[in-house]
């Protein structure tokens, strides 16, 4: 402090506020940022914007230091919680930085940023006034009204505008946030199991498809099932594939090797099949 | 003055063909039956329309009729009024057009009776005749350019008539490009003469073209007479009108003797207002008009294709025409009446080569033919009096036309005046040479044909044209001269004949051309009539006959001077488009491409990578504002 | 001690909070230093009003609490959002806009 700086001299007692409360709102910003567990970070938030509220209070502005504690620390930091716990707290960041080259970066230009602004605003301020705000709101047992009531007049008149301006933002912020969390679901859109069954009775076809493969002698889906009469089964095609020749193992072709379970599987090496396994069959007849 | 009566109605003379060309295309086969009469009866018709607008013409005050049809053009400063103007000149031309045009479209209906696309053919004819119509008849230069382009279309549709044929396509391509070159010419007068005078009719131009600088005049005059010398087959652009003899025989008598060709001499003589201002253009139509005379004449004495022969005759004769016109007040009025009595010899004589064709299975080589006197009589009759009036035989209208033209040149007293002369008397000797050479070759002589080959008369639809023609070639130069004077008729376009002060006394003219002739067709009855004619051509000949085949190297030099350098410029020019230009567009499109691709991988859509740049935009703010309140 | 000092723990908690939202990826996290970032500002607001002897600049920090609120709510609601349908809230995983 200069001599013939006018208004309030800092006394020893915001001094050591400060510096036992600067280093603490410091450490809770950096473990906000170290810690990996998201619950933490929050925590330490909470500790940081505690000593920012005890800061306000001491420079002249206890209603701002009142909103500070019960609007951010009180309601944001616990909306946060809420989302962490809804989003689910294993989400934790992994410390692997996948971006080559961010973390020495960030801190680079976070190192050139703090030093030119901190620097130029040391330089720039270390000579600023301190008029203090005694002579609008008054200090404790000062002449005019409280801070509450100083914030309240400039409020409600020069800032009217913006004020409600304000109001209207929170609203649409309010409906926006519903708008985009909510979930439509028509009442009665989900098909009960009663709905679904009487649909299917209502079609050619109440019995399930065949599936690809059923009564073929081959392993592959792209080998249709074949009907009773040897037919290909048009409604067993697999989807997205072309039926084709496959390789099917032998049809059996005696009365002993349809008695035997073994003959009836067939040889195990494989050879083109002259019955029609697929829509290209004919060719080998 | 405005046209009343008859004239008033001039416009019908163009509208009847073009009428008779619209059926006949848009009618398609319905008309095939009907259509040859169709198109023959609107040119008669307009033949008789002519005749009585004529007459009418002949009893007014100053002799001339302008007919306002309708405003073609109108834009700012350019105001075209589509007109047309009967005066004595237009008058001549459209009594030839109709008239020879009515004469040949009769001819045609027999010459094409088996020729599936007859139909075709005089929708062709009509159209031509109608562009060729409206070309004499226009009152601006304007309109005489559209009928100049109209005619060149036609002539290109009809020389590719047989279109399969490769021969006729290339010549008629050849045709279409030469021309061109002329057409530029006529364009670009016309665009001079807005661009100075401020208008294109007549009556504007020749009213205030004596206003202009002399090189302005000498320079419209030269660019008309490439477009001239572009239609009427004149040195340097006289190698497309042989080649054009690959359309059908009528097409050659009409369009390229008769009128077509002639269209130069008629713009010559409508521009002489202009001509008169500048000697040094006249000069030039001069040296055009005794070149192309000779080298016309010269490669006429040495083609066995009867049509080639007669094709390079027209090229020679027209250049009498031109050597005429290019005289000044002195030869205009004998450059017209030779070319109309040309009209009326050379149709004929193609006319009776289309005959001869007819006889002969359609064949053209003199050597093949021979002692046809005996077996087409009515066709040799009417062919040699045609040939009589070419070469000039006394009291034919050769005679009287050709001498005209040579004492018009004479008359100019001065050293050139002897030197056009005598390249003029040169050329009749040629004339008579190498006409001479052609009636021996194929009316005379051993017959020379091959076993399958039956000649016979042509059918009366034929032969009557051809000896109307006939008629009109043996009187158009006596009633020209003298019972119809053609330059009382013309006075009040040319002003009135003068009486010329002749140098040579005409009856001594006269007498030297005959002599200069009889020695012509001695020279060819020795060489050709005496001995028998080898049926293919010698091989060994002399280096004058040799180049005298070649039509004096036209080709080549049109080729070696023209064409290819055109391709290597074109070349060059595809060369540089392709490396040159699109290269550069090309570069320069893969340079941002590539460019843009690479600078895109900065969006690698890492909002933290966003946000660090911020950051680093941040400090340099910061860093910036620093430095400027420390400095 | 003067008035620098705060400004200058301002400065450094604004670094901080910058620097976290250039490190961390769970999106909470990064909000939680956005916050940190408003905060400081709202320091700096606060100390320069005590020094020019007006309220006006903690008018100005009451507003910029109210908007942070506002910012908050509908953040958090976007989060959750994209949660829902990604089932991540990792800044990186949301990289679709890109080239």
């Amino acid at each position: 402090m200069t001599p013939e700086t006018a208004g309030v001299v800092i006394g020893t007692g915001e001094a050591v506020i400060f510096w036992i409360l600067g280093p603490v709102a410091l450490a809770g910003a950096l473990g906000m940022v170290l810690s990996r567990n998201a619950v933490h970070s929050a925590l330490w938030l909470v500790l940081t914007m505690l000593s920012l509220g005890v800061f306000y209070v001491v420079q002249e502005a206890p209603f701002l230091g009142a909103v500070q504690v019960i609007v951010y620390t009180g309601a944001i930091m616990i909306l946060f919680l809420f989302v962490l716990m809804l989003v689910g707290r294993d989400s934790s960041d992994s410390v692997v930085e996948t971006l080559r080259g961010q973390r020495v970066a960030a801190l680079a230009l976070g190192a050139g940023f703090a030093a030119l602004v901190g620097a130029g605003i040391a330089r720039a301020t270390q000579d600023l006034p301190v008029l203090g705000l005694e002579q609008v709101q008054g200090g404790v047992g000062g002449p005019s009204s409280g801070n509450v009531e100083a914030v309240a007049g400039l409020l409600y008149t020069r800032y009217l505008l913006a004020f409600e301006v304000t109001g209207a933002l929170l609203i649409v912020a309010a409906v926006g946030a519903l708008l985009l969390t909510h979930v439509e679901r028509e009442p009665g859109s989900r098909q009960t199991q009663k709905e679904l069954s009487r649909a299917r009775f209502l079609t050619d076809r109440p019995q399930t498809l065949p599936g690809p493969g059923v009564h073929a002698r081959a392993t592959s889906v792209a080998a249709p099932a074949l009907l009773p009469d040897g037919r290909l089964a048009e409604d067993s095609f697999a989807t997205g594939i072309e039926p084709e020749q496959v390789e099917q193992m032998p049809r059996p072709t005696g009365r002993e090797q349809l008695g035997s379970p073994d003959a009836a599987l067939g040889s195990l090496d494989p050879t083109l099949s002259d019955t029609p396994g697929g829509r290209t069959g004919g060719e080998h007849r | 003055m405005p046209a009343e009566g008859l004239l008033a109605a001039s416009w019908l003379l163009i509208a009847l063909p073009l009428a008779g060309a619209a059926v006949l295309l848009l009618g398609g086969r319905r008309t095939d039956r009907w259509g040859h009469l169709l198109g023959t009866a609107t040119v008669v018709a307009a033949f008789l329309l002519a005749v009585a607008c004529t007459v009418q013409l002949a009893g007014l005050d100053g002799r001339a009729a302008d007919v306002e049809l309708f405003t073609f053009i109108a834009t700012g400063e350019l105001d075209v009024t589509a007109g047309l103007l009967y005066d004595p000149l237009s008058a001549v031309f459209v009594l030839l057009i109709t008239g020879v045009g009515s004469l040949i479209h009769v001819f045609s209906i027999g010459y094409m009776a088996h020729d599936p696309a007859r139909r075709r053919f005089f929708a062709y004819l009509n159209l031509f005749v109608a562009a060729m119509l409206l070309l004499v008849l226009g009152n601006s230069f304007v309109a005489l350019y559209v009928g100049w382009e109209g005619v060149g279309l036609a002539s290109y549709l009809l020389i590719a008539f047989w279109y399969t044929r490769p021969a006729a396509a290339t010549a008629a391509k050849k045709a279409f490009i030469m021309n061109r070159i002329g057409d530029v010419g006529l364009a670009l007068a016309i665009f001079v003469m807005f661009a100075q005078l401020g208008t294109t009719s007549y009556a504007g131009v020749f009213g205030s073209v004596g206003t202009l600088a002399g090189g302005t005049i000498t320079a419209i005059g030269l660019l008309l007479l490439l477009g001239a010398c572009g239609k009427s087959g004149q040195f340097p652009l006289q190698a497309w009108l042989p080649d054009a003899m690959e359309g059908p025989t009528p097409v050659s008598a009409l369009i390229h003797a008769a009128t077509m060709v002639t269209a130069g001499v008629y713009l010559i003589a409508r521009s002489a207002p202009i001509y008169d201002l500048t000697p040094t253009a006249r000069a030039v139509i001069l040296a055009v008009g005794a070149v192309t005379l000779l080298i016309g004449a010269i490669a006429g004495c040495a083609f066995d294709d009867i049509k080639k022969v007669l094709a390079y005759s027209t090229v020679s004769q027209i250049g009498y025409m031109f050597l005429a016109v290019g005289l000044g007040p002195a030869g205009y009025v004998a450059g017209l009446a030779h070319l109309l009595a040309h009209g009326f010899f050379k149709a004929g004589l193609f006319l009776g080569a289309g005959s001869v064709m007819h006889a002969m299975d359609d064949s053209v080589d003199m050597r093949r033919f021979g002692g046809l006197a005996k077996k087409l009589p009515i066709t040799f009759v009417t062919f040699g009096l045609g040939y009589l009036a070419l070469i000039g035989f006394p009291f034919l209208s050769g005679y009287f036309t050709k001498d005209a033209i040579i004492e018009a040149a004479l008359d100019r007293g001065d050293v050139w005046g002897w030197v056009l002369g005598g390249v003029a008397v040169l050329g009749a000797g040629l004339t008579a040479f190498y006409m001479t050479r052609l009636m021996l070759m194929t009316f005379f002589g051993r017959p020379r044909w091959d076993d399958g080959v039956h000649p016979h008369e042509a059918p009366t639809v034929m032969t009557a044209p051809m000896i109307v023609l006939a008629v009109g070639s043996v009187a158009a130069g006596a009633l020209l001269v003298s019972v119809f004077p053609l330059a009382d008729w013309l006075a009040p376009v040319f002003g009135e004949p003068a009486e010329a002060a002749h140098v040579v006394a005409p009856a001594l003219v006269g007498l030297v051309v005959t002599v200069v002739m009889v020695l012509g067709v001695l020279t060819a009855w020795l060489f050709v009539g005496r001995r028998e004619v080898p049926v293919t051509a010698p091989v060994r000949v002399s280096p004058v006959t040799r180049a005298a085949r070649n039509a004096l190297y036209a080709d080549t030099v049109n080729e070696s001077l023209f064409m290819r350098p055109g391709q290597w410029l074109t070349r060059a020019l595809v060369w540089f488009d392709n490396r040159g230009v699109d290269g550069a567009v090309n570069g320069l499109a893969a340079g941002l491409g590539g460019s843009s691709s690479r600078l895109g991988r900065a969006q690698t859509g890492f909002v933290r990578t966003y946000a660090l740049g911020m950051l680093g935009g941040v400090v340099m703010v910061a860093g910036a504002l620093l430095a400027v309140t420390a400095g | 001690m003067n008035l620098s000092y705060y400004l200058v723990l301002a400065a450094i908690l604004f670094t901080i909070g910058a620097v976290g939202v250039l490190v961390r990826r769970n999106a909470i996290v990064v909000f939680m230093c956005i916050e940190l970032m408003l905060n400081a500002v709202n320091l700096t607001l606060i100390t320069f009003a005590r020094s020019t002897g007006t309220v006006d600049g903690q008018i100005i920090a009451l507003f910029v609490m109210v908007v942070a609120a506002a910012e908050v709510v509908v953040g958090l609601a976007i989060i959750m959002s994209i949660y829902r349908t990604r089932r991540s809230a990792s800044v990186d995983d949301a990289n679709l806009l890109k080239y």
